[in-house]
């Protein structure tokens, strides 16, 4: 595992609010085509670390090596256009937009037309707008929602919309996809069918970026883990390790420290 | 669906078209020999009217972004037409360059003034843009010292009728062995222009462009996400919107002869705002129905409030101007609290207020 290429590698990434250090300088490191993990209690900075990456925040200190390359954060679509993608803890769809057409503003970046193709309807335009339209449908079928696919996005179930939420994000063609808790919420046999979906796009070749509460998910699933605690990462290995790593169990799990594999709930 | 269905379904749907094509082509006989040449004009408002609202429905009911200043491209086209058309600089522009030049000119304006409200939603964004529409209101009135350029409050008068070569619709025309008065011809010219207007809000709606623009409007934070560069895609609404508001605008000075800053006040806004949410925000068969209404039935009732109050009182007991805006806002609360996506609202619009179930 240790001799596949870096995908992601962040340097110190800083992040205050205020008097709040909500990132004090975390560094990691992402390998191609590896699930990894990101657990910690709440309020480690997950989700800001989440924001810092795809450039929803700036900063406060570090930097971010993106596939060889500085990753520019400065703008959100910029982080999209190298290839990250993401969803959200409190899901974010376009809510009075059918669940086809959220996927087809996925491809937004990835497609040309203008003001000029859209009204005089260009042989380019046409090909092009039946080509989203295809891969939006293909996105849909591939997170087992096609059959809602003229549905308003805020009709779906809970379920459904964290699987919308990932088709959005996988038709922007991301090299790494970035989950932020996607069982949240979820039924044992809903978190079942997540783990097959998330497993499948990392055989489809995207890495996986996974921010999860439900501890046996993310033991199961993930190749490497690390674990934040008040901002700082306190652990970074394969689950077996971190899972009796002696800091990780005081930090995550408290005092009563509960057997390996239990859910630690989250509020 | 079968074959056979859909064939007879574009039979009626051609069918349709057609009649509302023949419609439309005799409208403004029967309306000029029923009613009278004023409310031949008034027809010929309700056009640039659509026009309008059009072009701000793409700001505000497709992008989400509340725009109160937007008459100010209306003032900007008019400008430009009555300055490159008049003798009050003695210059005289054909109308195929001075159009196409004002929707240019308005569309830079609107991406102009709306660069500085990228970051405001909401609230803000309407008071600034507020702002913006008084300013350019203001430059309008006061541009004419040290160096005359606009005339200031007199306005600018003799504009040019619309003419292409020696044809002027100043005049009634012939065609085809039928003469055509003035103000049929601008009615067809209007008319032409709202359905080209009409063309383009349609296919920028169902586009790339437009997908982005509502996807801003339902969640801006995804929306960057997904890639979206909102910046340039809300300047791009900002200005689209201003373009329908040139051209409408150079057609306005065409078409009146004159044009001053009354024209151009915070109640025209607001009236173009209103076409747009009685009608059904971000919904183009809801905001024409908007603009059409919102033209004509205020004039209906200018024109029956005279008479009807002498025939019940026996004399003019309010003013009907104040009660015009009287029964205007109570028409507004009533659709708003019983219709509260618009008059005619899209289907998805409707399923949402209907509360969830498909
Ligand atoms: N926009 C913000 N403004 C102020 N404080 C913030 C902001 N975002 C996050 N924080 C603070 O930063 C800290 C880290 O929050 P963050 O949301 O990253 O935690 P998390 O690890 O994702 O937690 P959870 O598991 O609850 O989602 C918290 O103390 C939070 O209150
Ligand atoms: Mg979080």
């Amino acid at each position: 595992m240790s001799e596949r290429p870096l995908l992601l590698e962040a340097r110190d990434v800083a992040k205050h609010f205020g008097g709040v250090k909500a990132l004090r300088g975390v560094s990691l490191t992402i390998r191609q085509g590896e699930i990894y993990g990101l657990i910690g209690p709440n309020g480690a900075g997950k989700t800001t670390f989440f924001n810092c990456l795809t450039g929803l925040y700036v900063p406060n200190g570090g930097s971010i090596v993106f596939d060889g390359a500085e990753l520019d954060t400065s703008a959100p679509h910029k982080v999209a256009a190298r290839g990250i993608a993401r969803t959200f803890q409190n899901i974010r769809l376009f809510a009075n937009m059918t669940a086809l057409e959220n996927v087809m503003v996925g491809r937004h970046q990835r497609t040309r037309a203008g003001v000029f193709g859209a009204i005089f309807r260009t042989p380019a335009t046409k090909a092009e707008e039946a080509a989203i339209q295809r891969r939006a449908e293909e996105l849909l079928h591939y997170v087992g929602i096609a059959d809602r696919a003229q549905d308003l996005a805020k009709h779906l179930s809970y379920g459904d919309q964290r699987r919308l939420e990932i088709a959005r994000a996988l038709a922007t063609e991301p090299r790494l996809l970035a989950l932020d808790e996607p069982a949240a919420g979820m039924n044992a046999s809903e978190t079942g069918e997540l783990r097959t979906l998330i497993e499948g796009i990392r055989k489809d070749g995207i890495t996986v970026l996974l921010i999860e509460h439900d501890v046996k998910l993310v033991m199961g699933l993930c190749d490497r883990v690390a674990v934040l605690d008040y901002g700082e990462k306190i652990c970074e290995d394969v689950p077996a390790v971190v899972q009796k790593d002696p800091r990780v169990i005081t930090a995550y799990l408290g005092a009563e420290a509960q057997p390996a594999g239990s859910e630690v709930a989250h509020g | 669906m079968n074959w056979n269905t859909l064939k007879h379904d574009r039979r009626t749907l051609w069918a349709g078209y057609a009649a509302i094509g023949i419609v439309l082509a005799v409208l403004p006989f029967l309306v000029g020999a029923g009613l009278g040449n004023a409310w031949l004009r008034i027809l010929n408002f309700a056009m640039l009217y659509i026009m309008l609202a059009l072009g701000l429905n793409i700001v505000v009911g497709f992008a989400g972004l509340l725009d109160l200043g937007y008459i100010a491209f209306y003032a900007v086209g008019a400008y430009l037409y009555a300055l490159l058309a008049s003798p009050h600089f003695g210059l005289h522009w054909p109308v195929w360059a001075i159009l196409p030049l004002g929707a240019v000119v308005a569309g830079g304006a609107g991406a102009l003034l709306g660069a500085p409200t990228l970051r405001l939603r909401g609230d803000y964004l309407a008071i600034v843009t507020l702002g913006f529409g008084e300013i350019i209101r203001i430059f309008m009135n006061n541009l004419n010292a040290p160096i005359n350029i606009t005339n200031g409050p007199q306005g600018i008068s003799s504009i040019d009728p619309f003419h292409i070569g020696n044809v002027t619709l100043a005049k009634p025309l012939v065609v085809a062995g039928i003469t055509v008065p003035s103000l049929h011809a601008y009615y067809y010219l209007f008319l032409g222009l709202a359905l080209v207007i009409i063309f383009v809000t349609i296919r920028l709606e169902d586009s790339r462009i437009g997908r982005a623009w509502v996807a801003i409007r339902e969640d801006e934070i995804a929306a960057k996400a997904c890639g979206i560069n909102v910046r340039n895609i809300k300047l791009l609404a900002f200005a689209m919107g201003a373009t329908f508001g040139g051209v409408a605008g150079g057609l306005f000075a065409s078409f009146q002869g004159f044009v001053s800053p009354e024209s151009f006040g915070l109640m025209e806004s607001v009236m173009v705002l209103c076409m747009v949410v009685l009608g059904g925000m971000g919904h183009i068969p809801g905001v024409i129905l908007g603009g059409i209404l919102l033209t004509i039935l205020p004039e209906a009732f200018r024109h029956a409030a005279v008479p009807l109050q002498q025939a019940v009182f026996g004399k003019v007991v309010v003013d009907p101007e104040s009660l015009r805006m009287l029964l205007f806002g109570l028409a507004l609360i009533v659709v708003m609290l019983y219709r509260p996506a618009g008059l005619w609202p899209s289907a998805t619009r409707k399923r949402e207020l209907q509360g969830g179930s498909k």
